[in-house]
């Protein structure tokens, strides 16, 4: 078995009184897409963010390769930039256009010449699909185009590991689908992944591990197939019960959600 | 020190022409003000125009220059003299600033306040008078404050015209001892207190009335 | 009271304007003083402001209670309280500016403490997620900051710049009281010397409507060329 990529070990985290996680530990292995999932407020994602460090743990330790990213000594800037992040609410730069958002990295992190930042972040763009709206504001752009801006802003730094926090919670159900599918398509190229994630068809379909954490320990663990066929834990049966009433039919081949748009 | 507290004893009663000129310009010209803006949003052209003239000129004019034209005037034409000439000089400056924030305030309600109002068989001028200026008076608080401090610190220009307020009163016991730096500190310690106390006593207003929207 | 009403009708209107004409070299030069001053104070001010809002906002301790105190008194006390403390108060103990360098000195310290806060107010309104994004990227905390805070703050902060600008015009004039010879500075010697009342502070007074409404298109025109979708901000700052 390789060696993984992300190693997360124990990881402590308490908010005042409120202990958000409680000791969990995640090994990622190089092309693995890992989702997590999980009742809401049950530190999914301050896991995330305890894992470059924008939150850093109480306890626990995180090593990308080998380099440790809780110890101190460690540039943590130049881990960040092997680690991609996507948020829930996109945070692309409002002063900026979609290219200068993939470009600002690129020209202030990496140092790139402006010339050669362009040129990849019009590509970044292109692979997302949004080569026609490189020039627009993120307030002109829809939910889902920000998105997919977003995931190129990460996507050009060239991450070993990219994490999505809830990549799709804000989106209009109709917006949903094309984020997932540039989410599918990098999994596909092989991109190590760890998604906090209420999409349960994505999950299906894409996850090779599913960890579901719940009140600040991992609860379940296990491949798609045995995690929706035959939980260990009666807890995860539960949970999946719940979000099939609230989102639907889960893990159905061929949902709307995962459906390939034609192309 | 022993100077320093002179100077404050010297100055102090003065903060009383001070608070005079503030309040009387602050309560004209909210009068004024008000009246601007309800004939620039309901009046009809010739007043709207009026209005909007006025606001804009004495708007883009220094103070000092309001203080002077406005100086010259009332003494020349009415022959009014001393401190009178100060508050009508600063009511003419707010008025024109008031009548911009209760425009705001009055545009920010939207027309729907009206609508409802007339809808009930007001007359224009009832609705005016008892939805739209509760309303808008309310919501100008805070821009009200800002105003007041403003003309609490603007008051120190009607030095400029002979009124003898805490500023002329720095300056003049600074000129009698050859030393400037304690009366002009003294003068702003005072002026400090008076912005900070207003300023307490408006978020108080602001707390007690607020209106949600 | 009869008597000054007819001395006003029977104004010789040509002899006036002629005057006026006279006069207007001698307040052109007021006005090129006037503007000197009010470009030097507001760049200034701006260099100050930034890190007064800055240290404001990201700092606790002396250097915080250091800066809200100048921030406070500046804006608590007239211009004219602290012109005079630095040119009259100061030489009392030894340090000596000119006239110009006074008021410019003056007019700086108070155009800071106001852009301070506005500049303050509109680093607070950018999201916190924007400097999470910036920083999950690898940028250090002050790149985050030079490169996606800095810049929305300072456009959401523009409009209320724009009243600074024409606010300063026009405070500009209180240098009057130490006899800076700015616009309207001249226009009341002009008045006093020749006895006149209306025409040189009518003429001062065309003038600065000129000027402020002139400004005030400017600076409309940069907001709409500066414009950004997502970053737009009501006016705000000192009204003028």
């Amino acid at each position: 078995m390789t060696e993984p990529i992300l190693r997360v070990e124990n990881i402590h985290k308490a908010y005042g009184p409120t202990e958000v996680l409680r000791g969990v530990s995640v090994d990622v292995r190089p092309g693995e897409v890992v989702v997590i999932i999980g009742p809401s407020g049950t530190g999914k994602s301050t896991l995330l963010r305890c894992v470059n460090q924008l939150t850093p743990p109480d306890q626990g330790r995180v090593w990308l390769k080998d380099v440790e990213l809780t110890d101190k000594r460690t540039d943590i800037n130049k881990a960040r930039e092997r680690i991609g992040m996507v948020f829930q609410d996109f945070n692309l730069f409002t002063h900026l256009t979609a290219l200068q958002n993939v470009m600002l990295g690129l020209t202030k992190v990496k140092r790139m010449k402006p010339t050669a930042a362009r040129a990849k972040a019009v590509m970044e763009l292109e692979k997302v699909g949004l080569a026609d709206k490189a020039d627009l504001y993120p307030a002109e752009l829809s939910g889902g185009q920000k998105q997919r801006a977003a995931i190129a802003r990460s996507l050009a730094m060239d991450p070993e590991v990219m994490l999505f926090d809830e990549p799709t919670s804000a989106l209009d159900p109709e917006l949903i689908g094309e984020v997932l599918e540039v989410m599918q398509d990098l999994a596909a190229e092989g991109m190590t992944m760890l998604v906090v994630s209420h999409e349960m068809g994505f999950a299906r379909e894409v996850a090779d591990r599913i960890i579901f954490l719940e009140n600040g320990v991992i609860a379940d663990e296990g491949p798609p197939e045995q995690f929706f066929t035959n939980p260990k834990n009666p807890r995860t049966r539960e949970f999946l019960w719940k979000l099939t009433e609230l989102y639907g039919n889960h893990g159905e081949k061929g949902s709307r959600r995962s459906g390939r748009r034609g192309r | 020190m022993d100077y320093f507290l002179r100077c404050l004893k010297f100055i102090l009663p003065a903060a009383k022409v001070t608070l005079l000129l503030t309040v009387a310009a602050l309560a004209l010209g909210l009068v004024l003000g008000l009246l601007l803006a309800v004939a620039r949003i309901y009046g009809r052209p010739p007043a709207r125009s009026f209005a909007a003239i006025y606001s804009r000129v004495v708007r883009s004019l220094p103070t000092l220059v309001v203080l002077f034209l406005v100086y010259s005037f009332v003494t020349i034409v009415f022959g009014i003299r001393g401190v009178t000439t100060a508050v009508i000089a600063l009511t003419a400056c707010t008025a024109a600033y008031q009548s911009e924030i209760f425009r705001g305030a009055i545009q920010s309600l939207g027309t729907g306040q009206m609508a409802a109002a007339r809808s009930l068989g007001m007359t224009k001028s009832v609705a005016v008078r008892s939805v739209i200026i509760p309303q808008a008076l309310r919501l100008a608080i805070p821009s009200w404050s800002n105003e007041a401090a403003i003309v609490l610190k603007d008051s120190s220009l009607a030095s400029a015209i002979g009124t003898t307020e805490i500023f002329r009163r720095a300056q003049q016991i600074g000129a009698a001892n050859h030393d400037y730096l304690p009366a002009f500190l003294a003068c702003g310690l005072i002026y400090f207190c008076l912005t900070f106390l207003t300023n307490r006593v408006l978020d108080y207003v602001q707390k007690r009335y607020r209106l949600k929207l | 009271m009869a008597v000054t009403l007819a001395g006003l009708m029977a104004i010789d209107i040509v002899g006036e304007l002629e005057f006026i004409w006279r006069i207007l070299p001698e307040l052109g030069k007021g006005l090129v003083t006037t503007l000197e001053l009010t470009a030097l104070a507001l760049t200034a001010g701006l260099v100050l402001a930034v890190p007064t809002a800055v240290v404001r906002t990201y700092t606790r301790g002396p250097l915080n209670w250091l800066f809200t105190a100048y921030v406070e008194v500046f804006r608590g006390t007239p211009l004219l309280v602290q012109l005079f403390v630095v040119y009259y108060g100061l030489p009392e103990m030894g340090i000596v500016f000119d006239r110009f360098f006074s008021a410019w000195a003056a007019l700086t310290l108070n155009s800071a403490a106001y852009q301070s806060e506005y500049i303050r107010g509109a680093i607070m309104s950018v999201s916190e997620g924007q400097l999470t994004a910036a920083r999950s990227l690898g940028m250090r905390p002050l790149q985050a900051f030079r490169w996606v805070v800095l810049p929305q703050a300072l456009r959401l902060a523009l409009p209320a710049w724009s009243n600074e600008v024409a606010y300063m015009v026009k405070y500009v004039s209180v240098v009057y009281m130490i006899a800076l010879p700015e616009l309207f500075t001249r226009g009341a010697m002009i008045r006093s010397r020749t006895f006149k009342v209306w025409s040189p502070m009518i003429s001062v007074a065309v003038i600065y409507l000129g000027v402020v409404i002139g400004i005030t298109r400017v600076m409309d025109y940069v907001e709409k060329r500066l414009r950004i979708p997502g970053l737009e901000s009501g006016h705000g700052g000192r009204e003028y």
